[in-house]
Protein backbone atom coordinates (compact mmCIF):
# COMPACT_ATOMS: atom_id res chain seq x y z
CA UNK A 1 0.00 0.00 0.00
CA UNK A 2 3.02 2.35 0.88
CA UNK A 3 4.15 2.41 -2.81
CA UNK A 4 0.92 3.10 -4.21
CA UNK A 5 0.26 6.01 -1.47
CA UNK A 6 3.50 7.41 -2.77
CA UNK A 7 2.43 7.58 -6.29
CA UNK A 8 -0.96 9.16 -5.61
CA UNK A 9 -1.00 11.78 -3.53
CA UNK A 10 1.74 14.59 -3.31
CA UNK A 11 3.95 14.56 -0.44
CA UNK A 12 7.48 15.23 -0.05
CA UNK A 13 8.67 11.76 0.95
CA UNK A 14 12.19 10.77 2.27
CA UNK A 15 13.55 13.92 3.38
CA UNK A 16 15.89 14.89 5.76
CA UNK A 17 14.37 16.31 9.00
CA UNK A 18 15.76 19.90 9.60
CA UNK A 19 17.64 20.07 13.16
CA UNK A 20 14.86 21.91 14.68
CA UNK A 21 11.48 22.09 14.51
CA UNK A 22 8.71 24.59 16.43
CA UNK A 23 6.63 21.22 17.08
CA UNK A 24 7.23 17.58 16.38
CA UNK A 25 4.43 15.16 16.75
CA UNK A 26 5.00 11.88 17.25
CA UNK A 27 2.86 9.37 15.21
CA UNK A 28 1.52 9.55 11.41
CA UNK A 29 -2.18 8.42 12.09
CA UNK A 30 -5.46 10.61 11.90
CA UNK A 31 -4.97 12.62 15.13
CA UNK A 32 -1.07 13.30 14.37
CA UNK A 33 -1.60 14.71 10.61
CA UNK A 34 -4.84 16.18 11.09
CA UNK A 35 -3.01 18.52 14.63
CA UNK A 36 -0.39 19.11 11.73
CA UNK A 37 -2.61 19.85 9.37
CA UNK A 38 -4.79 22.73 11.79
CA UNK A 39 -1.57 24.03 12.93
CA UNK A 40 -0.64 24.80 9.37
CA UNK A 41 -4.02 25.92 8.23
CA UNK A 42 -5.58 27.53 11.18
CA UNK A 43 -2.92 29.18 12.75
CA UNK A 44 0.03 29.44 10.20
CA UNK A 45 2.35 27.00 11.98
CA UNK A 46 4.34 25.32 9.76
CA UNK A 47 7.72 24.62 11.08
CA UNK A 48 6.51 21.17 11.62
CA UNK A 49 7.49 17.67 11.72
CA UNK A 50 4.99 14.27 11.99
CA UNK A 51 7.38 11.79 12.64
CA UNK A 52 6.27 8.17 11.71
CA UNK A 53 7.70 5.13 12.56
CA UNK A 54 5.83 2.84 9.51
CA UNK A 55 3.80 4.52 6.76
CA UNK A 56 1.39 7.33 7.45
CA UNK A 57 -2.12 5.48 8.27
CA UNK A 58 -0.64 2.03 9.02
CA UNK A 59 -1.58 1.70 12.18
CA UNK A 60 -5.65 2.07 13.86
CA UNK A 61 -6.12 4.71 11.04
CA UNK A 62 -6.28 2.22 8.71
CA UNK A 63 -7.62 -0.55 10.81
CA UNK A 64 -10.75 1.00 12.54
CA UNK A 65 -14.35 0.30 11.24
CA UNK A 66 -14.78 4.33 9.98
CA UNK A 67 -17.91 5.72 11.87
CA UNK A 68 -18.29 8.76 12.30
CA UNK A 69 -21.21 10.14 15.24
CA UNK A 70 -22.07 11.83 18.16
CA UNK A 71 -24.42 10.06 19.71
CA UNK A 72 -23.01 10.04 23.09
CA UNK A 73 -24.40 9.91 26.70
CA UNK A 74 -22.60 12.94 28.69
CA UNK A 75 -22.76 16.77 27.36
CA UNK A 76 -18.78 17.55 26.64
CA UNK A 77 -18.56 14.36 24.84
CA UNK A 78 -21.68 15.00 22.83
CA UNK A 79 -20.45 18.51 21.96
CA UNK A 80 -16.80 17.38 20.98
CA UNK A 81 -18.00 14.63 18.50
CA UNK A 82 -20.77 16.66 17.54
CA UNK A 83 -18.00 19.83 16.15
CA UNK A 84 -16.16 16.40 14.41
CA UNK A 85 -19.33 15.52 13.03
CA UNK A 86 -19.54 18.66 11.34
CA UNK A 87 -15.70 18.78 10.59
CA UNK A 88 -15.77 15.87 8.66
CA UNK A 89 -19.31 16.57 6.98
CA UNK A 90 -17.19 19.68 5.42
CA UNK A 91 -13.86 17.73 4.97
CA UNK A 92 -13.73 17.07 1.14
CA UNK A 93 -15.18 20.91 0.23
CA UNK A 94 -12.09 22.08 2.42
CA UNK A 95 -9.36 19.75 1.87
CA UNK A 96 -10.39 19.52 -2.08
CA UNK A 97 -9.82 15.59 -1.48
CA UNK A 98 -12.59 12.67 -2.04
CA UNK A 99 -12.94 11.08 1.35
CA UNK A 100 -15.79 9.04 0.49
CA UNK A 101 -18.06 10.80 3.22
CA UNK A 102 -21.42 9.04 3.23
CA UNK A 103 -24.31 9.97 5.99
CA UNK A 104 -25.98 7.17 6.64
CA UNK A 105 -27.53 7.50 10.35
CA UNK A 106 -27.27 4.71 12.86
CA UNK A 107 -29.78 2.10 14.37
CA UNK A 108 -28.51 2.34 18.40
CA UNK A 109 -30.41 -0.95 19.13
CA UNK A 110 -31.36 -2.14 22.67
CA UNK A 111 -33.03 -5.84 23.33
CA UNK A 112 -33.96 -5.02 27.29
CA UNK A 113 -35.78 -3.04 28.98
CA UNK A 114 -33.05 -0.93 31.21
CA UNK A 115 -31.56 -0.44 27.43
CA UNK A 116 -34.29 0.98 26.47
CA UNK A 117 -34.86 3.60 29.52
CA UNK A 118 -30.96 4.37 28.77
CA UNK A 119 -31.66 4.86 25.45
CA UNK A 120 -34.25 7.02 25.70
CA UNK A 121 -32.25 9.09 27.89
CA UNK A 122 -29.58 9.34 25.57
CA UNK A 123 -31.88 10.46 22.89
CA UNK A 124 -33.11 13.22 24.95
CA UNK A 125 -29.99 14.85 25.74
CA UNK A 126 -29.06 14.51 22.01
CA UNK A 127 -31.86 16.63 21.03
CA UNK A 128 -31.48 18.94 23.93
CA UNK A 129 -28.11 19.31 22.74
CA UNK A 130 -29.26 20.10 18.61
CA UNK A 131 -27.70 16.65 17.87
CA UNK A 132 -30.57 14.62 15.47
CA UNK A 133 -31.10 11.23 17.86
CA UNK A 134 -34.95 9.84 17.24
CA UNK A 135 -35.92 7.25 19.53
CA UNK A 136 -37.58 4.29 17.05
CA UNK A 137 -39.97 1.14 18.26
CA UNK A 138 -39.28 -1.90 16.45
CA UNK A 139 -41.51 -1.61 13.14
CA UNK A 140 -39.61 1.55 12.25
CA UNK A 141 -36.45 0.02 12.98
CA UNK A 142 -37.94 -3.01 9.98
CA UNK A 143 -38.50 0.15 7.45
CA UNK A 144 -35.27 0.75 8.13
CA UNK A 145 -33.47 -2.45 7.78
CA UNK A 146 -36.04 -4.62 6.41
CA UNK A 147 -32.84 -7.32 6.70
CA UNK A 148 -33.74 -7.51 10.66
CA UNK A 149 -34.44 -10.18 12.54
CA UNK A 150 -37.07 -8.58 15.47
CA UNK A 151 -37.25 -11.37 17.39
CA UNK A 152 -33.27 -11.27 17.46
CA UNK A 153 -33.02 -15.23 16.98
CA UNK A 154 -36.19 -15.66 19.68
CA UNK A 155 -33.09 -14.38 22.70
CA UNK A 156 -32.64 -10.96 21.54
CA UNK A 157 -35.73 -9.31 20.68
CA UNK A 158 -35.56 -5.76 19.31
CA UNK A 159 -37.13 -3.68 21.48
CA UNK A 160 -36.69 -0.46 20.17
CA UNK A 161 -33.26 2.20 19.09
CA UNK A 162 -32.15 5.48 18.67
CA UNK A 163 -32.19 6.97 15.06
CA UNK A 164 -29.05 8.83 14.91
CA UNK A 165 -29.54 10.38 11.79
CA UNK A 166 -25.84 12.45 11.53
CA UNK A 167 -24.07 8.80 11.65
CA UNK A 168 -21.96 8.91 8.46
CA UNK A 169 -18.95 6.87 7.46
CA UNK A 170 -15.46 8.09 5.29
CA UNK A 171 -12.83 5.89 3.86
CA UNK A 172 -10.39 5.84 6.67
CA UNK A 173 -6.70 5.92 4.70
CA UNK A 174 -8.23 9.12 2.47
CA UNK A 175 -8.81 10.93 5.66
CA UNK A 176 -4.98 9.99 6.91
CA UNK A 177 -4.07 11.18 2.89
CA UNK A 178 -6.22 14.52 2.78
CA UNK A 179 -4.80 15.93 5.98
CA UNK A 180 -1.11 14.62 4.99
CA UNK A 181 -1.43 16.22 1.96
CA UNK A 182 -3.06 19.66 3.29
CA UNK A 183 -0.42 19.76 5.67
CA UNK A 184 2.68 18.97 3.56
CA UNK A 185 2.00 21.32 0.80
CA UNK A 186 2.10 24.08 3.36
CA UNK A 187 5.31 23.41 4.47
CA UNK A 188 5.22 20.22 7.29
CA UNK A 189 7.72 17.38 6.68
CA UNK A 190 6.60 14.11 6.91
CA UNK A 191 8.66 11.67 8.22
CA UNK A 192 7.87 7.99 7.33
CA UNK A 193 10.14 5.26 8.70
CA UNK A 194 11.66 7.38 11.46
CA UNK A 195 11.24 6.01 14.79
CA UNK A 196 11.59 8.21 17.83
CA UNK A 197 14.13 6.28 20.36
CA UNK A 198 13.73 8.72 23.17
CA UNK A 199 12.83 12.45 24.34
CA UNK A 200 15.22 15.11 25.73
CA UNK A 201 14.17 17.54 28.62
CA UNK A 202 16.27 20.10 30.40
CA UNK A 203 16.08 21.24 33.99
CA UNK A 204 14.82 17.93 35.63
CA UNK A 205 15.95 17.59 39.47
CA UNK A 206 17.72 14.64 40.94
CA UNK A 207 15.91 11.00 40.65
CA UNK A 208 12.53 12.43 41.17
CA UNK A 209 12.74 12.61 37.59
CA UNK A 210 10.47 10.39 36.75
CA UNK A 211 7.94 12.55 38.98
CA UNK A 212 7.80 14.42 35.08
CA UNK A 213 9.16 17.85 35.70
CA UNK A 214 11.37 19.98 33.27
CA UNK A 215 10.65 21.34 29.58
CA UNK A 216 11.09 18.96 26.79
CA UNK A 217 13.73 19.83 24.25
CA UNK A 218 13.10 17.33 21.47
CA UNK A 219 13.29 13.81 20.49
CA UNK A 220 15.94 11.74 19.51
CA UNK A 221 15.46 9.17 16.37
CA UNK A 222 16.90 6.69 14.42
CA UNK A 223 17.52 9.51 12.05
CA UNK A 224 19.38 11.91 14.55
CA UNK A 225 18.48 14.22 17.49
CA UNK A 226 15.61 16.27 16.20
CA UNK A 227 14.79 19.80 18.75
CA UNK A 228 11.69 21.19 19.18
CA UNK A 229 9.80 23.18 21.10
CA UNK A 230 6.84 21.31 21.75
CA UNK A 231 6.17 17.63 21.13
CA UNK A 232 3.05 15.88 21.19
CA UNK A 233 2.28 12.24 21.23
CA UNK A 234 -0.16 10.78 19.22
CA UNK A 235 0.96 7.08 19.12
CA UNK A 236 -2.75 5.26 20.39
CA UNK A 237 -1.78 1.63 21.76
CA UNK A 238 1.85 2.71 21.86
CA UNK A 239 0.91 5.70 23.98
CA UNK A 240 3.45 4.71 26.99
CA UNK A 241 5.84 3.54 25.06
CA UNK A 242 6.24 7.51 24.63
CA UNK A 243 5.65 8.79 27.82
CA UNK A 244 7.74 6.42 29.08
CA UNK A 245 10.84 8.12 27.33
CA UNK A 246 9.81 11.44 29.92
CA UNK A 247 8.93 8.93 33.03
CA UNK A 248 5.19 10.12 32.58
CA UNK A 249 2.27 7.41 34.29
CA UNK A 250 -0.42 7.08 31.93
CA UNK A 251 -4.12 5.61 33.09
CA UNK A 252 -3.92 3.97 29.49
CA UNK A 253 -3.54 0.15 29.25
CA UNK A 254 -3.44 -1.28 25.59
CA UNK A 255 -5.96 -3.66 24.25
CA UNK A 256 -6.72 -5.36 20.93
CA UNK A 257 -9.63 -4.93 18.65
CA UNK A 258 -10.46 -7.08 15.92
CA UNK A 259 -12.60 -6.60 13.11
CA UNK A 260 -13.72 -8.26 9.64
CA UNK A 261 -15.26 -8.29 6.76
CA UNK A 262 -17.30 -10.43 4.22
CA UNK A 263 -17.16 -10.50 0.92
CA UNK A 264 -20.14 -8.43 -1.41
CA UNK A 265 -23.74 -8.10 -0.55
CA UNK A 266 -25.48 -7.05 -3.87
CA UNK A 267 -27.80 -5.48 -1.81
CA UNK A 268 -27.27 -1.08 -0.14
CA UNK A 269 -26.98 -1.90 2.91
CA UNK A 270 -27.90 1.28 4.42
CA UNK A 271 -27.65 2.00 7.40
CA UNK A 272 -24.76 1.71 10.20
CA UNK A 273 -26.70 -0.42 12.93
CA UNK A 274 -25.38 -1.34 16.27
CA UNK A 275 -26.52 -4.03 19.19
CA UNK A 276 -26.13 -2.60 22.58
CA UNK A 277 -26.58 -6.08 24.22
CA UNK A 278 -24.60 -8.45 21.59
CA UNK A 279 -22.02 -5.86 21.47
CA UNK A 280 -21.60 -6.12 17.83
CA UNK A 281 -22.44 -3.34 15.08
CA UNK A 282 -22.28 -3.71 11.21
CA UNK A 283 -21.72 -1.02 8.26
CA UNK A 284 -21.22 -1.80 4.15
CA UNK A 285 -18.27 -0.42 2.87
CA UNK A 286 -18.22 0.88 -0.69
CA UNK A 287 -17.25 -1.77 -2.22
CA UNK A 288 -20.36 -3.76 -0.86
CA UNK A 289 -18.46 -5.84 1.97
CA UNK A 290 -20.22 -6.23 5.17
CA UNK A 291 -17.87 -4.30 7.80
CA UNK A 292 -18.08 -5.69 11.61
CA UNK A 293 -16.89 -5.74 15.06
CA UNK A 294 -16.91 -4.32 18.76
CA UNK A 295 -15.61 -6.87 21.33
CA UNK A 296 -11.86 -5.82 22.37
CA UNK A 297 -9.91 -8.78 24.41
CA UNK A 298 -9.63 -8.04 28.27
CA UNK A 299 -6.58 -8.96 28.73
CA UNK A 300 -3.94 -5.99 27.49
CA UNK A 301 -1.89 -6.64 24.41
CA UNK A 302 0.17 -5.30 21.98
CA UNK A 303 -0.50 -8.60 19.29
CA UNK A 304 -1.80 -7.62 16.03
CA UNK A 305 -2.53 -11.73 15.92
CA UNK A 306 -5.94 -12.26 15.24
CA UNK A 307 -8.11 -14.82 16.98
CA UNK A 308 -10.68 -17.68 16.43
CA UNK A 309 -12.72 -16.75 19.48
CA UNK A 310 -13.48 -13.34 17.77
CA UNK A 311 -14.28 -14.81 14.51
CA UNK A 312 -16.77 -17.02 16.05
CA UNK A 313 -18.55 -14.56 18.93
CA UNK A 314 -18.70 -12.42 15.88
CA UNK A 315 -20.26 -14.08 13.23
CA UNK A 316 -22.60 -15.78 15.79
CA UNK A 317 -24.10 -12.77 16.96
CA UNK A 318 -24.11 -11.27 13.49
CA UNK A 319 -26.26 -13.96 12.11
CA UNK A 320 -28.61 -13.55 15.17
CA UNK A 321 -29.40 -10.16 14.70
CA UNK A 322 -29.11 -9.79 10.89
CA UNK A 323 -30.00 -14.00 9.21
CA UNK A 324 -28.96 -12.44 5.44
CA UNK A 325 -25.14 -12.10 6.98
CA UNK A 326 -24.73 -16.37 7.15
CA UNK A 327 -25.33 -16.46 3.50
CA UNK A 328 -22.18 -14.48 3.04
CA UNK A 329 -18.40 -15.51 4.04
CA UNK A 330 -15.42 -14.01 5.94
CA UNK A 331 -13.08 -12.59 3.37
CA UNK A 332 -10.58 -10.92 6.28
CA UNK A 333 -10.43 -10.12 9.88
CA UNK A 334 -7.31 -8.01 11.31
CA UNK A 335 -6.26 -6.16 14.51
CA UNK A 336 -5.75 -3.34 15.79
CA UNK A 337 -3.87 -2.25 19.32
CA UNK A 338 -6.17 0.74 21.06
CA UNK A 339 -4.99 2.78 24.17
CA UNK A 340 -7.95 2.49 26.71
CA UNK A 341 -8.64 4.63 29.14
CA UNK A 342 -10.39 3.91 32.40
CA UNK A 343 -13.45 6.25 31.68
CA UNK A 344 -13.89 5.79 27.79
CA UNK A 345 -12.98 9.31 26.80
CA UNK A 346 -9.86 10.72 25.18
CA UNK A 347 -7.23 12.41 27.34
CA UNK A 348 -6.11 15.70 25.61
CA UNK A 349 -3.08 18.43 26.51
CA UNK A 350 -1.12 19.31 28.51
CA UNK A 351 1.16 17.16 30.95
CA UNK A 352 3.42 17.67 33.72
CA UNK A 353 6.60 18.30 31.01
CA UNK A 354 6.40 21.33 29.96
CA UNK A 355 6.12 21.43 26.05
CA UNK A 356 5.54 17.90 25.81
CA UNK A 357 1.31 17.47 25.19
CA UNK A 358 -0.73 13.87 24.52
CA UNK A 359 -3.62 13.15 22.59
CA UNK A 360 -4.55 9.57 24.13
CA UNK A 361 -7.51 7.56 25.06
CA UNK A 362 -8.82 7.40 21.71
CA UNK A 363 -9.27 3.36 22.53
CA UNK A 364 -11.81 2.30 20.32
CA UNK A 365 -13.56 5.51 19.49
CA UNK A 366 -10.46 7.12 17.77
CA UNK A 367 -11.86 7.84 13.86
CA UNK A 368 -14.55 9.90 14.75
CA UNK A 369 -12.48 12.57 16.61
CA UNK A 370 -9.98 13.00 14.15
CA UNK A 371 -11.24 16.58 12.79
CA UNK A 372 -12.46 17.73 16.37
CA UNK A 373 -9.10 16.37 18.15
CA UNK A 374 -6.83 17.83 15.66
CA UNK A 375 -8.24 21.28 15.58
CA UNK A 376 -8.46 21.40 19.21
CA UNK A 377 -5.02 20.17 19.96
CA UNK A 378 -4.03 22.27 16.97
CA UNK A 379 -5.53 25.77 18.89
CA UNK A 380 -3.91 24.90 22.06
CA UNK A 381 -0.59 24.53 20.62
CA UNK A 382 -0.62 27.97 18.83
CA UNK A 383 -2.72 29.84 21.83
CA UNK A 384 -0.88 27.95 25.01
CA UNK A 385 -4.48 27.79 26.18
CA UNK A 386 -6.88 24.76 26.31
CA UNK A 387 -10.05 25.40 24.38
CA UNK A 388 -12.92 24.96 26.10
CA UNK A 389 -14.60 22.41 23.70
CA UNK A 390 -10.97 19.68 25.27
CA UNK A 391 -10.83 21.30 28.88
CA UNK A 392 -13.12 18.18 30.11
CA UNK A 393 -10.61 15.95 29.03
CA UNK A 394 -7.71 16.81 30.38
CA UNK A 395 -4.71 14.26 31.93
CA UNK A 396 -5.42 16.21 34.87
CA UNK A 397 -8.63 15.11 35.59
CA UNK A 398 -8.32 11.63 37.11
CA UNK A 399 -6.41 13.64 39.95
CA UNK A 400 -9.19 16.32 40.17
CA UNK A 401 -11.75 13.54 40.44
CA UNK A 402 -13.80 14.71 37.62
CA UNK A 403 -13.70 11.12 35.24
CA UNK A 404 -16.05 11.44 32.28
CA UNK A 405 -17.46 8.00 32.33
CA UNK A 406 -19.38 7.37 29.36
CA UNK A 407 -18.21 3.27 27.99
CA UNK A 408 -21.80 2.84 27.69
CA UNK A 409 -21.92 5.54 24.19
CA UNK A 410 -18.30 3.77 23.00
CA UNK A 411 -19.67 1.27 20.94
CA UNK A 412 -17.34 -1.36 22.31
CA UNK A 413 -17.17 -3.55 25.13
CA UNK B 1 -5.68 -18.40 22.87
CA UNK B 2 -5.22 -21.35 25.70
CA UNK B 3 -4.48 -20.36 29.17
CA UNK B 4 -2.80 -22.78 31.55
CA UNK B 5 -4.86 -22.90 34.97
CA UNK B 6 -2.25 -24.71 37.51
CA UNK B 7 -5.44 -26.74 38.80
CA UNK B 8 -7.79 -27.38 35.56
CA UNK B 9 -4.29 -27.31 32.87
CA UNK B 10 -4.90 -25.69 29.58
CA UNK B 11 -8.31 -24.27 28.85
CA UNK B 12 -10.09 -21.37 26.54
CA UNK B 13 -8.96 -17.83 27.70
CA UNK B 14 -12.57 -17.01 27.46
CA UNK B 15 -13.27 -19.13 30.94
CA UNK B 16 -10.65 -16.65 32.45
CA UNK B 17 -10.89 -13.32 34.11
CA UNK B 18 -7.57 -11.08 33.86
CA UNK B 19 -6.39 -9.32 36.82
CA UNK B 20 -3.73 -6.88 37.66
CA UNK B 21 -0.91 -6.61 40.35
CA UNK B 22 -0.68 -2.80 40.36
CA UNK B 23 3.49 -1.68 40.51
CA UNK B 24 3.60 1.74 42.08
CA UNK B 25 7.14 2.84 41.18
CA UNK B 26 9.38 3.56 43.97
CA UNK B 27 10.02 6.74 43.41
CA UNK B 28 6.36 8.12 44.30
CA UNK B 29 6.88 8.82 48.18
CA UNK B 30 4.10 11.19 48.68
CA UNK B 31 1.42 8.96 49.97
CA UNK B 32 -1.70 11.08 48.05
CA UNK B 33 0.46 10.63 44.77
CA UNK B 34 0.68 6.93 45.57
CA UNK B 35 -2.66 6.48 46.00
CA UNK B 36 -3.46 8.16 42.49
CA UNK B 37 -1.08 6.52 40.64
CA UNK B 38 -2.62 2.87 42.26
CA UNK B 39 -6.05 3.90 41.15
CA UNK B 40 -5.57 5.25 37.94
CA UNK B 41 -1.90 4.23 35.92
CA UNK B 42 -1.19 1.71 34.44
CA UNK B 43 2.36 -0.13 33.71
CA UNK B 44 1.30 -1.33 30.57
CA UNK B 45 4.13 -3.44 29.68
CA UNK B 46 5.22 -4.54 25.93
CA UNK B 47 6.79 -8.15 26.52
CA UNK B 48 6.95 -11.04 29.55
CA UNK B 49 4.72 -9.90 32.61
CA UNK B 50 3.26 -11.80 35.74
CA UNK B 51 -0.65 -11.05 35.81
CA UNK B 52 -3.15 -12.23 38.08
CA UNK B 53 -5.85 -14.37 36.41
CA UNK B 54 -9.02 -15.69 37.70
CA UNK B 55 -10.20 -19.09 36.59
CA UNK B 56 -14.06 -17.53 36.54
CA UNK B 57 -15.97 -20.82 34.60
CA UNK B 58 -13.49 -23.10 36.28
CA UNK B 59 -12.17 -23.82 39.64
CA UNK B 60 -12.59 -19.99 41.02
CA UNK B 61 -8.94 -19.55 41.99
CA UNK B 62 -7.12 -16.81 41.40
CA UNK B 63 -3.07 -17.84 40.14
CA UNK B 64 -0.16 -15.72 38.77
CA UNK B 65 0.67 -16.36 35.55
CA UNK B 66 3.25 -15.16 32.89
CA UNK B 67 2.36 -13.84 29.78
CA UNK B 68 4.12 -12.19 27.11
CA UNK B 69 2.42 -8.94 25.63
CA UNK B 70 3.81 -8.35 23.01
Amino acid sequence: MNEQVEEEITLRWGGEPRPSYDVVIIGGGGHGLATAYYLATRHGITNVAVVERNWIGSGNSGRNTTIIRSNYGIPASVRFYQRSVELYAGLEAETGRSVMHRRKGLLWIHHSETGIRAERARAHLNQAMGVETEFVGPEEIRAIVPEIDLSGGGRFPVMGASHHLPAATARHDRVVWAFAEGAAARGVDILQHTTVTGIRTAGRSGPGAGSGQGRVTGVDTDRGFIAAGTVVSATAGHTTTITDMVGLRMPIRTHQLQALVTNQYRQTFHPIVFSAELAFYVSQTARGQMLMGAEWERQPSYSYRSGSEFLRSCTAKAITLLPFLGDLRVLRQWTGVCDISPDSSPIMGFTPVDGFLVTTGWGTWGFKGIPAGGEALAELIATGRTPALIAPFGLDRFARDRILSDAGSAGTQ
Amino acid sequence: MKLHCPHCGSRSVEEFRHGEIPQVPDHLSDPGQRDLDRVWNRSNPQGPTVEAWFHEQGCRRWFRHERDTS
